[in-house]
């Protein structure tokens, strides 16, 4: 179970650029629970996430993992708790190293390093068989650079790095936004299926209301720093985008105005 | 040129090689532009130099030397990852302060190690001369650190250091401490150099404080050289590329001294060195350091 209490965090607090990125975010996941959070810009979507990753440390507010508080532990000692994949598909993967070796990385993740091989037989085989789901041919690629890859396939393959080993959570950070609707389309459908086969507890960024209420089981909607809406399983069924809209200015009083969240 | 001529230009070539492999971590594998090196390398040639004249083993020397060298190369990352100093900067730092501290070592400008036991003694056994012996011997001890660092790079510790230099959020993402792989790998390289600056001092029978100025670029020369003439996909090839490149530099150095045509002496060093990197930075198909900033791959 994720928990994240009263987060909260000022960018270049103190100067006339301070923005209030977090007003005091309070979420609670239980395990199993896939969760799409949308917001307009500015809402505080990816700041919450890169809170939850350990890349950013709020100024005040809890996150606890399975009970123990992790606020404080940087991003390296969270990785055992937490898988990510990031917008950019050249963010999740190193660009020079082999499509194994980037695999190799994700297979030790949140363990020990040692001074053995990073890639042996054994796990060459165990990559070769993860990696022939995808169809894209990959499997007699192992020692491609990265770099050849299209942005699809490096968010496919950035998948299935988050998922080669255990977590308490995946992170998905608009992970479908830089790529054209077909690649988008199999990628998403990619997260759902692993997803699902693992049982992964998930929270996923989306710019697009409809993917959001299309995928996961919860839906939460972040606004000026704080959770506004908070919708899941049977409350959520059937609900469409403006049903969505309506409940966002009932609950803020404001009509919403980002034209990126009503128009994808 | 003459045959002791080319010789030299190997043994140096060798002697340096061990430079361009740190420079070639630091600058390639993490992708930290570290000017340490033109410190460290004196450092080396100080420490040891210093040590053996009072009457300490030359093999302990060269390893006290390497550990020094360490010691700057984590001053140099530690002034980069904790107090989050520009690393070219931070290096610069590090660079100037060794040149003190190597004249603190040293006592004096340089020091002079004729007649004294060196690591390289026990040649003066085999049926041949010096100046075969010591390239010969070098080859073997370049060989053996190029394979222990293609099997390092190559475990999951080196393959977690190789991800620190690519895409460090990726990094951390996965686990990797990346600030102690920074800190571990300068440490490594500035070893590297500053062994092969003890290792100078020995060959060429002194140390002295100005030693390391331009050592640099002339391992950079060698890094640069070397990629422009062998494809470095992977490690064993990059590290590879690092010992040709610097013994192709050495050769061209010692072909454009010997050429009398070009009327070339010894001061124009320096000048030949930048030309030479310049020509190998403009041949095509080279990565090129501070180009390339800014992209995550």
């Amino acid at each position: 179970m994720i928990e994240a209490r009263q987060l909260a965090v000022t960018f270049n607090a103190g100067t006339p650029m301070q923005t209030p990125a977090m007003r005091g975010i309070d979420l609670v996941i239980p395990e199993g629970d896939f969760v799409t959070v949308i917001g307009s810009n500015g809402a505080g979507k990816s700041t919450f996430l890169n809170a939850l990753a350990g890349e950013l440390r709020p100024d005040s507010g809890s996150i606890l993992i399975d009970n123990q508080d992790v606020t404080a532990w940087p991003t390296a000692k969270r990785a055992g708790l937490v898988a990510r994949v990031f917008q950019d598909p050249l963010g999740g993967s190193c660009a020079n190293l082999t499509i194994e070796e980037n695999l190799a990385l994700a297979y030790a993740r949140g363990k020990r390093r040692g001074f053995g091989a990073s890639v042996s037989a054994a796990m060459r085989e165990e990559f070769r068989a993860h990696i022939s789901r995808l169809n894209l041919g990959l499997e007699n690629r192992l020692g491609d650079s990265m770099e050849l890859l299209s942005g699809g396939q490096r968010q496919a393959v950035s998948l299935l790095m988050s998922a080669l080993r255990p977590m308490k959570i995946l992170l998905l950070d608009e992970h479908t936004a830089a790529l054209d609707p077909k690649t988008a389309a199999f990628v998403l459908e990619l997260t759902r299926e692993i997803v699902a086969e693992r049982n992964l507890t998930t929270l996923m960024v989306t710019h697009s209301m409809r993917q959001a209420l299309d995928i996961g089981n919860r839906t939460v909607m972040l606004h000026e720093g704080r959770v506004v809406l908070d919708v899941r399983d049977h409350d959520r069924d059937g609900l469409k985008v403006e049903d969505l809209l309506h409940m966002f200015e009932k609950v803020r009083g404001s009509e919403l105005d980002d034209d990126a969240l009503l128009l994808s | 040129m003459s045959q002791i001529a080319f010789l030299g230009a190997i043994e140096v070539g060798l002697l340096f090689a061990l430079v361009a492999l740190g420079v070639y971590l630091s600058f390639r594998v993490l992708q930290f532009p570290d000017l340490t090196v033109d410190g460290s390398f004196p450092l080396g040639a100080a420490v040891c130099a210093s040590m053996i004249v009072a009457g300490a083993d030359p093999y302990l020397a060269s390893l006290v030397a390497a550990l020094a060298g360490a010691g700057a190369g984590m001053v140099t990352a530690w002034l980069n990852v904790r107090l989050k100093i520009l690393h070219l900067l931070a290096s610069i730092l590090t660079m100037i302060a060794l040149y003190s501290i190597n004249l603190r070592i040293m006592g004096r400008p340089n020091v002079a190690l004729l007649g004294e036991k060196t690591v390289f003694t026990p040649l003066e056994a085999l049926n041949m001369p010096s100046y075969v012996a010591l390239p010969i011997a070098l080859a073997i001890l370049v060989l053996g650190v190029k394979l222990s660092l293609d099997w390092f790079l190559n475990s999951e510790v080196g393959l977690a250091m190789r991800a620190t230099g690519v895409n460090p959020r990726m990094a951390r993402a996965q686990g990797i401490h990346t600030d102690r792989y920074i800190l571990g790998g300068m440490a490594l390289s500035n070893a590297l150099v500053a062994f092969a600056g003890a290792l100078f001092a020995q060959s060429q029978g002194a140390a002295d404080v100005t030693l390391g100025v331009g050592v640099i670029v002339v391992g950079l020369a060698a890094v640069i050289g070397g990629e422009a003439l062998i494809n470095t996909r992977a490690v064993w090839r990059a590290t590879f590329a690092c010992i040709i490149g610097s013994i192709v530099y050495r050769l061209a150095v010692a072909g454009a001294l010997n050429a009398d045509l070009l009327g070339l002496q010894a001061q124009d060093l320096n000048l030949i060195t930048a030309v030479l990197v310049t020509l190998a930075m403009v041949l095509p198909g080279v990565r090129i350091p501070f180009r390339k900033k800014g992209s995550t791959s």
